[in-house]
């Protein structure tokens, strides 16, 4: 009942808005790209994704037929969910932003899922890890691209439990991403096996991890886990072994990790981390084009996953505006989901109905020195997971969008 | 700290508040027109978090370095109000400015016993503790806040959800609380705070409890900032951890001093202008931390009577 | 073997990384110390002078490929110069004022100079490397102690000590103490008071460098590292006594002890036993535990 009435309403909406549904709203289709300009996440997203964005505009613009006017602007949540929810609120309001992309820091993306819904826009979330986003959280406005906490837990936990690491013991950034990476890890460990013998928070961010090494080194878990990100994990890595945790026989399983903390800290220390990521420069021919593309323009520097679901998340996201002809969040949602994706970088996937973008996903080992042809040739790839079995399925999905 | 205003008490030289104060109503009534209603609420709300500073800070003579505690803990115990409990917004309110008040009795009363450089380090302890109570607590969400707050109806009655109407709600709080900031310093016991931030001894020795009217004056100062935090919780609809940093505390300062120390109107020019600052060069990301540094610097060495001091001094009447 | 349910090696582990952490309480709020005894001013500035302690031996290391040794001369000489420099300028000038003026003072010029490092270097880390002849550990058998971190305890015990006995113990000493009893009678005596005064701040901003270098290779090179930790370290400082030298040293010291206790057996409330403590100080004796009421 509910839901004719809900159509019979938008039908007399769509009515009214007569002319206005042929074209976008104000005629321009504006994206914001919402991230860490300066931070701790600034290379793995920063100007980068701004780079990227520009680059699916380009090509969006190249094959489109629409003459659609696009422009992009961006701006720094400094990580702080009521810095990004006021920037987001004022883009809607006043500058009349009709997506906004990116989003890593998973407090900040989580606020800004609250006010897109509020206000009936787009998000594109390509940075953030909560898995929650397509949980509790769902929203009929926002599509969570590149990867998330169950992608990271599912792939490297279920990888090295299965390899004799099962006793693991957990180091957490006390925030929204750590707590829900160490959740489905555990998960995902506990069902491969494996168990848990401790864990720790750390306050996010933190500079000094010896006491938590520490505590982890006494645990003698097989497995440390850092259920961290950015320089947090590059931090806990460098002094884990200087305090010789490496050398006596502890692993470290960097739960995400981004091929720039491989930069950051040179092979020497990072050789034979295992993780996961959904996409590599290195992969194929299409990938290696775009990416060199995208270093071009970028100061040499490969892309990493987050700056690459910017670009294709804009670049479908277009695609839908195009065909459905409005900009209206939900209904170019829905949009996106009624059409499957293909592009360079992520392969052929497709967006579920809670908002999840599925797409095949790697396991990578960093290589040894030796092994590197040169800088940024850093990743071999272990294993590929397919994308259905990649991501939570539907069926243990929390979110309310989806029917069961 | 000593300031060169010369409020008195007399009526005539009233008018001139009375301008003012016309001045301002009028200004934040007619503003929305052209300027974006929810960055004006936000000036209003630190406004109203400065004034409540300011009675302490210019009237009472006591710095306090850690008053972001009182702003950041009624934000998050209205946000729980009205969301987890469903309390309207006016009941959600009176709550954050409750436990604020409360909050504010207990500390001042360990923080009174100290002065000058040790009030202020007391009161910064203390601040961090609320800090890290804020970060490590369940209800307060930690690094994500409370999210997604309900604004509610007022009264049961009117949507504040609704921009407009949610402008109306909010001036009505600030200029109630800043008639009552006002009538507060122009009071028999403003005039005693007065006295003992100029001579705390030659107070005592007329007979006065120092103690007691200081710890009013701090009660007061606090449950005010709590108001100021709580609204603006509502109207950010988020209560988030930068409201209990001790950076929010040293912007307080930075607002009352620009503004001006010691009278009724500095501290809503300094909000005014603090806050704008941090709007408009916010795509300079760090820029504004600069600035306002040397703001803070400028301020201090040459320019201590503020923006409203330094009108007062020129037109000779007290502002 | 367990002492109070805690396996004696990770209580240990805990207790030696806590007084690594002690070092740099110990030799920050020294600084801090010093500065308060003499000139009466908080200086907030403290931490974003570690800070830049920090970045010119980064700085000096990428660009002129000044070593650690070098970096551990100089930046104290650069860094104390700047300090030189702003008590000329701006501090003096604040002397006849209400004390909580040079705070707001401070506070401001730490705005200025953390801001302008973080435009420039973002606020992620910057690596800085051990030097080479402190790379590797010992094997203490409860724990693999690195012997820089071993380095860091010896070092800033050697600077606080050296520090008190000249204050507390020699004629200079003597002179700068009598200075802060009385400056105009010292003054009548023939000694340059407000010179003494200006290197005296010098030397309090020359320490908070010198903490910076040893810092470096430890935590991560980065435009926040002293925002936090001045805060602690205040509470350090009004613990011991804000004029008490001794009381600074064995404060911090005792401060890193009873952190890292704390985050053996409730982590949790690491953060806060130091305020905790602070308050009750502060209501029991508030001249601080060393100090003397004024």
């Amino acid at each position: 009942m509910k839901r004719k009435l809900l159509s019979i309403a938008a039908a007399a909406a769509c009515a009214l808005g007569g002319a206005a549904q042929a074209q976008v709203t104000d005629g321009v289709i504006k994206i914001g790209v919402m991230n860490d300009m300066s931070g701790l996440y600034a290379d793995i997203a920063g100007p980068g994704s701004v780079v990227a964005a520009r680059m699916a505009v380009e090509d969006f613009q190249k094959t489109s037929k629409a003459g659609l006017k696009v422009e992009i602007v961006s701006a720094d949540h400094q990580n702080k969910p009521d810095i990004g929810s006021n920037i987001a609120r004022t883009w809607f309001d006043v500058d009349k932003v009709d997506a906004i992309v990116d989003v890593p820091t998973s407090s900040v993306a989580l606020a800004i899922n609250q006010v897109v819904r509020e206000k009936n826009k787009v998000f594109l979330n390509s940075g953030a890890a909560t898995s929650d986003l397509t949980g509790k959280a769902c929203s009929p406005n926002t599509v969570h691209w590149t990867y998330d906490t169950y992608m990271l837990a599912n792939g490297t936990g279920t990888a090295i439990a299965k390899t004799g690491g099962d006793t693991w013991y957990f180091l957490t950034a006390d925030y929204a991403f750590g707590h829900a990476l160490e959740r489905d890890t555990e998960a995902a460990v506990v069902k491969a096996g494996g168990r848990t013998v401790g864990k720790v928070r750390t306050p996010f961010p933190t500079q000094d991890f010896s006491s938590f090494l520490l505590q982890a080194q006494a645990s003698k878990a097989k497995i440390i886990a850092l259920a961290n990100a950015g320089g947090d994990t590059v931090n806990s890595i460098k002094q884990a072994a200087e305090f010789g945790i490496t050398k006596g026989g502890q692993n470290l399983a960097g739960m995400l990790m981004f091929i720039n903390d491989v930069h950051a800290m040179g092979l020497n220390t990072a050789q034979g981390l295992i993780f996961t990521e959904s996409f590599y420069w290195d992969l194929n021919d299409q990938t290696r084009a775009w990416s060199r593309r995208f270093a071009a323009a970028h100061g040499g520097k490969m892309p990493s996953m987050v700056q690459a679901g910017v670009y294709s998340s804009i670049l479908h996201y277009l695609r839908a505006v195009e065909a459905a002809k409005t900009d209206t969040g939900t209904k170019v949602v829905d949009q996106m989901k009624a059409s499957p994706t293909d592009d360079p970088l992520f392969g052929k996937g497709s967006i579920r109905a809670d908002g999840r973008k599925i797409h095949p996903v790697y396991l990578v080992e960093v290589k040894k020195p030796a092994e590197s042809k040169g800088p940024w040739d850093y990743h071999k790839v272990r294993a590929t997971i397919p994308a259905d079995q990649a991501f939570r399925p539907l069926a243990e999905s929390e979110c309310p969008l989806v029917k069961k | 700290m000593t300031n060169s205003s010369t409020a008195s008490v007399s009526t005539e030289s009233n008018k001139s508040l009375w301008v003012a104060f016309a001045i301002m109503t009028a200004i934040f009534a007619i503003a929305p027109i052209w300027v974006y209603p929810v960055f004006l609420m936000k000036v209003m709300c630190f406004a109203l978090f400065a004034c409540a500073f300011n009675l302490l800070l210019g009237f009472g003579g006591l710095l306090s370095f850690g008053h972001a505690m009182f702003l950041g803990l009624a934000g998050y115990t209205s946000a729980h109000a009205a969301k987890v409990w469903g309390w309207n917004p006016e009941l959600a309110v009176i709550f954050g400015t409750f436990s604020s008040m409360v909050l504010a009795y207990v500390v001042g009363s360990l923080a009174i016993r100290r002065q000058g450089i040790y009030f202020a380090m007391i009161t910064l302890a203390l601040a961090q503790m609320i800090f890290f109570f804020s970060l490590q607590a369940p209800f307060t969400g930690g690094e994500d806040g409370i999210q997604a707050v309900p604004r509610g109806q007022l009264f049961g009655l009117v949507d504040l959800a609704d921009n407009t109407n949610m402008y109306v709600f909010v001036l009505a709080i600030f200029l109630a609380a800043f008639l009552f900031i006002w009538r507060v310093i122009h009071s028999p016991f403003g005039q005693i705070l007065k006295a003992i931030r100029e001579h705390q001894d030659r107070a005592t020795s007329l007979g006065y409890d120092t103690d007691k009217y200081k710890l009013l004056a701090f009660v007061i100062s606090g449950a005010l900032a709590g108001t100021a935090g709580a609204v603006k919780a509502l109207v950010f609809q988020l209560a988030s951890l930068t409201d209990v940093h001790w950076s929010m505390s040293g912007e307080v300062v930075l607002m009352t001093l620009v503004g001006g120390m010691g009278t009724l109107f500095g501290p809503v020019a300094g909000a005014a202008v603090i806050v704008s600052m941090q709007n408009y060069l916010a795509e300079l990301g760090a820029w504004v931390t600069i600035v306002q540094g040397v703001i803070f610097v400028i301020c201090v060495l040459a320019f201590r009577r503020g923006i409203i001091g330094e009108i007062a001094n020129l037109i000779k009447k007290p502002l | 073997m367990e002492i109070f349910g805690i396996p004696s090696q990770a209580l240990f582990g805990q207790l030696l990384i806590g007084l690594i952490n002690g070092s740099f309480y110990a030799l920050l709020s020294l600084g801090l110390a010093v500065i308060f005894g003499l000139l009466n001013i908080i200086n907030f500035t403290h931490g974003a002078q570690y800070m830049l302690g920090a970045f010119v031996a980064y700085l000096g290391l990428t660009k002129f490929g000044m070593n650690y040794w070098l970096a551990l001369l100089v930046t104290p000489l650069l860094v104390g110069a700047t300090g030189v420099l702003i008590e000329r300028t701006m501090l003096k000038q604040l002397y006849k004022l209400d004390h909580l003026y040079g705070l707001l003072l401070t506070f401001g010029l730490a705005l200025i100079i953390q801001g302008l490092f973080r435009n420039e270097y973002g606020s992620s880390g910057m690596p800085y490397p051990v030097p080479e002849v402190f790379r590797g550990g010992f094997n203490l058998g409860f724990m693999f102690l690195p012997k820089y971190r071993a380095w860091v305890i010896v070092a800033s015990l050697v600077v606080c000590l050296a520090t008190w006995y000249v204050i507390e113990r020699t004629k200079l000493g003597a002179y700068l103490r009598a200075a802060t009893e009385n400056p105009s009678l010292v003054q009548a005596f023939g000694i340059n008071v407000p010179r003494m005064i200006t290197l005296t701040y010098g030397f309090g901003v020359g320490l908070a460098a010198l903490a910076g270098v040893m810092a470096a290779p430890i935590y991560q090179v980065n435009p926040t590292m002293g925002a936090d930790l001045i805060i602690v370290v205040f509470a350090v400082v009004v613990i011991g006594g804000m004029g008490s030298i001794m009381g600074a040293i064995v404060t911090g010291f005792g401060l890193g002890l009873i952190e890292g206790l704390t985050k053996v057996f409730y982590p949790e409330a690491s953060a806060t036993v130091i305020f905790v403590i602070m308050t009750i100080v502060l209501l029991i004796k508030p001249a601080g535990l060393f100090g003397t009421q004024k």
